[in-house]
């Protein structure tokens, strides 16, 4: 399959490319068409793959050459990153690179002869992995051109550097097919480190002091994350003389104890990696950085590689301490984060808040380690991965507009800017309503979570739910709020309404078609995982939903018809008798003209990320350590 | 068939039902207040003469929300009494009640969103329980089972297994039925009784609507009641009656003797009350069953 080579190493030729070309038409043109040649390359290895059958393929057995470069690849990284904790004064953090790189080194060309492995594996999930990213990283892409043009115009006091930011979008979509795509932990480990390293570098992109002090805070957590795995991959290789991933999965669903350790810090990395409890604070920080990296970190990519290793990791994962470890901290972050996403009123940060709420939900399905739970975790990530990265494109296209972000500016907004205004109800509506897929996914997991007797998990999505719906409800109740405030002009760019558009429409066709990926996709997705296959949801229920689906997609629709052209009696609002006539101003008890404000609740003093972050944080980082420890010192004894 | 009588049933019924125990309610209330009271068809008429207003309204689009969230909750009750999954009533619940909340807040009118927070609030606090008693009918022994048709078909009652859900739920239901001390949403203003909350800017017709949807409700959540008491024998049908109405009772009870909550109690006591007695109740019937 020549596909899989051309998909890693091709955006990694155009990521040279946009670093080499400095005349902006030229390479937006260049991005655009690549981008373009990046999605029909994973449909034809989608085509490819399913004609030959969607067989599990595995290929390059022999890769001495490429072993190479990937270790002088290696090398390189070290050294540039230890150049910049050097520049910028973080000596300590150059260590978490330099020693798991060296260990690597060593273990390759002077440890012990390693049992030859494929190096790369085509496979249900992979694929999945390959369509979700190319598909939604190409339509960032496209939104990228036309925001990152408007977001230099705007922002004179950054030095345009778009050149560099498009080099690293492209570099981070090679990483990503590099690391689905890879069977070999050694691979794995080079392209996880890949991607920890341009998220680094993209949040610095404007490089202020915040953007240092956040991209360094990433750097330092997801290279922890990488020296865990480095010391899982040596640990197996050196017990076991293998770096396969499937075999070392395969040796654990058969209760092998060497496995129990690469396994358990594996599982950690994957935790860094998807901005888990403790580790939540990196993602929360990458905002500062331009929305088209804000939207790859939190949809298409970078979280969803800590989810993606999970879901592989999940049958050895099945009633273990590490599954326990990982389901716990996963639905305490469900919950703990969309507890703080309602004290937030900035739009972006909710955002952030939710991704890493809902990762926590992935990720407590993928450490049940059972077929059902993981069912619903994949249609989790399917639809987070669209409405994320439609969400946050399009609060970029709004800031950019309206040049704020705090929701309650915003009120009115389905009035004011019709068109993003719109998209945004989708997007959050998509995130929590029925009939979208969030919602449906949640209630396998709750399911699933009940069928496996898991009661911690069982309760956080109970409570979990009940928060995640108030904090996307007041957001919608601003946006849907009336108001007498002008309308604003809409300065969004062609490209990025398309990729908004295409986005949208993905959502709802997702949503009708839903029963039918299940079947023809994810179940045989499981098969391959587990052996068995088991929906969460019975096909029955399936067929029930579809009904659900059509009607709640009609009824508002149907209402809204019938009721347009019904003649209303329209009156002023009720403000006790008050009301300047224009439902914004009010008399005030001296006379005086007053307007009215209105916001949502908040509780900053309830559940604030300041009241809440560093205590969570705490019992998480306490969890993990004594769960760790437990485990290792378990396997050790 | 039976589903379809029982749908029927329910369509038909429910809003006749739900009025008549609205009136006794009324009735009630005012007997233990010491006042003679409305009589008890007191709430059709109000019903019958708002209906035949014109529409007033602040936003055109509270209609066609009200219309909606009408249709989605008399659609959820068809789905339980069609049999369904009742974990995807329960879900489908709260999106329809997103739309009354909508109803609230698209007016842009201070009491009316004061009371859509409020309401929203309450939505938060009472959603875990309602979940959780879903999750609590499906462990009930013998068969694990979300489905109604089956869950009524099951030898012995489900309250016997799941004494705490049903607190729990019971809870609960005086947020969901508008009673004090937990009616915050729909709480009168200091001095006129027709500001109550997030029902202030619908008038006339869309209150009639909204009037309907809450009797359809009331007999929806009655229902969820009984289905703790329901099994194999016919019997145990007159006991969910009974139950039922015991659980209307009490409701009304503690509506004329509590006063009302702050928002914080309010939410911290119902989870508190769901942790302890549906969270525990959930423990005991994994590790035993």
């Amino acid at each position: 399959m020549f596909v899989v080579p051309f998909l890693i190493c091709f955006p990694f030729v155009v990521s040279v490319l946009m670093f080499c070309i400095r005349v902006n038409k030229i390479r937006n043109a260049i991005a655009y068409v690549s981008a373009v040649i990046i999605m029909v390359a994973v449909g034809v290895l989608a085509v490819q793959w399913g004609l030959g059958g969607g067989k599990t393929i595995l290929l390059y057995k022999q890769t001495e050459e490429a072993d190479i470069v990937i270790s002088v690849a290696e090398l390189a990284l070290m050294c540039a990153v230890t150049f910049l904790c050097f520049k910028y004064k973080r000596y300590w953090i150059s260590l978490l690179m330099i020693i798991p790189t060296l260990l690597l080194e060593w273990l390759e060309f002077f440890g012990p002869e390693l049992a030859p492995v494929n190096h790369v594996r085509v496979d249900h999930l992979a694929v999945l992995m390959c369509i979700i990213i190319g598909l939604i990283g190409g339509l960032i892409i496209v939104y990228a051109v036309g925001y990152m043009h408007g977001y230099h115009h705007h922002h004179l006091e950054f030095q345009d550097r778009r050149y560099y930011f498009f080099m690293l979008l492209f570099a981070f979509l090679g990483a990503m097919f590099g690391f689905v795509l890879s069977a070999s932990l050694l691979w794995i480990d080079l392209f996880w480190e890949i991607t920890s390293i341009c998220s680094f570098l993209l949040i610095g992109y404007t490089k202020t002091d915040e953007a240092i002090e956040n991209s360094f805070r990433a750097l330092w957590m997801n290279l922890l994350g990488g020296t865990a795995l480095a010391g899982g991959i040596l640990y197996f290789a050196l017990t076991q003389k293998d770096v396969s991933l499937i075999n070392l999965v395969e040796k654990g669903v058969m209760g092998n104890a060497a496995t129990v350790i690469p396994i358990a810090l594996i599982a950690f990395a994957a935790l860094t990696k998807s901005a888990q409890l403790p580790f939540s604070k990196w993602l929360m920080g990458a905002m500062v950085a331009p929305t088209p990296s804000s939207a790859l970190l939190h949809s298409a990519t970078m979280v969803k590689a800590g989810i993606y290793i999970l879901f592989r990791l999940s049958p050895a994962m099945a009633d273990t301490l590490t599954g326990s470890m990982v389901t716990f901290i996963g639905g305490f972050t469900f919950f703990m984060a969309s507890l703080m996403a309602m004290a937030q009123s900035d739009g972006k940060k909710v955002l952030a808040l939710s991704t890493v709420s809902n990762l926590g939900l992935m990720v407590a399905c993928a450490g049940v380690g059972q077929a059902e739970t993981v069912w619903a975790g994949i249609f989790l990530m399917i639809f987070h991965a669209i409405s994320k990265s439609m969400l946050f494109q399009d609060m970029g296209a709004i800031e950019n507009s309206t040049h704020t972000r705090d929701i309650e500016d915003l009120n009115g907004l389905i009035y004011r800017l019709p068109m993003l205004g719109r998209i945004m109800f989708i997007g959050i509506a998509g995130m929590y309503l029925a009939p979208f897929g969030m919602l449906v996914s949640k209630w396998a997991a709750l399911r699933a979570s009940v069928n496996e007797h898991n009661i911690i998990l069982a309760l956080l999505i109970c409570f979990g739910s009940a928060t995640t719906m108030f904090y996307w409800t007041k957001w919608l109740n601003r946006l849907l709020s009336s108001t007498t405030e002008p309308k604003i002009r809409d300065i969004t760019k062609k490209n990025e309404q398309i990729s908004l558009i295409i986005h949208a429409i993905l959502m709802i066709a997702l949503c009708v078609l839903f029963p039918v990926l299940s079947t023809t996709y994810v179940e045989p997705l499981l098969l391959e995982t587990f052996g068995y296959a088991t929906a969460a949801l019975p096909s029955t229920l399936l067929y029930v939903l579809i009904v659900v689906i059509m009607v709640i997609f009609a009824v508002p629709l149907i209402a809204y018809s019938t009721t347009k052209n019904i003649p209303a009696n329209q009156k002023i609002s009720y403000m006790s008798g008050a009301n300047r006539g224009n439902n914004r101003d009010f008399t005030d008890s001296l006379g005086e003209p007053k307007e009215l404000q209105l916001s949502n609740w908040y509780f900053k003093n309830y559940v604030g990320q300041r009241k809440l972050m560093e205590p969570s944080s705490l019992l998480a980082a306490a969890v993990i350590i004594v769960m760790l420890s437990m485990i290792i010192g378990g396997a050790l004894r | 068939m039976s589903s379809v009588i029982a749908i029927v049933c329910f369509l038909v019924l429910a809003p006749f039902l739900g009025g008549f125990l609205d009136g006794l309610d009324r009735k009630i209330s005012a007997r233990m207040q010491g006042r003679i009271g409305p009589p008890v068809l007191q709430p059709f008429y109000d019903v019958h003469k708002l209906i035949h207003k014109q529409t007033i309204v602040v936003n055109k689009a509270q209609t066609f929300l009200m219309l909606t969230y009408m249709a989605v909750q008399l659609f959820v009750g068809v789905l339980f009494f069609a049999g369904s999954d009742i974990l995807m009533c329960f879900f489908l619940l709260s999106t329809g009640a997103t739309f009354l909340v909508f109803a609230g807040s698209v007016t842009h009118s201070p009491l009316s969103t004061l009371g859509t927070n409020r309401e929203l609030l309450q939505m938060m606090a009472y959603e875990p329980a309602v979940l959780l008693a879903c999750l609590g009918f499906y462990l009930a022994p013998p068969d694990h089972t979300f489905v109604v048709s089956e869950l009524i078909q099951t030898p012995v009652s489900a309250i016997l297994y799941l004494p705490g859900f049903f607190v729990a739920f019971v809870f609960i239901l005086t947020i969901k039925m508008r009673k004090s001390p937990f009616d915050l949403a729909t709480a009168h203003h200091a001095h006129q009784e027709v500001v109550k909350g997030i029902t202030t800017e619908l008038g006339a017709k869309n209150f009639a609507i909204y009037t309907i949807t809450e009797w359809y409700e009331k007999v929806f959540l009655l229902a969820v009641v009984a289905l703790f008491v329901v099994n194999a024998n016919p019997l145990s049908y007159i006991a969910a009656v009974v139950v039922a109405l015991a659980v209307w009772f009490l409701e009304i009870l503690i509506d004329n003797t509590c006063a009302r909550v702050k928002w914080d109690v309010l939410l911290k006591v119902t989870w508190v009350v769901t942790l302890l007695a549906a969270g525990v109740n959930m423990l005991i019937l994994m590790l035993v069953f």
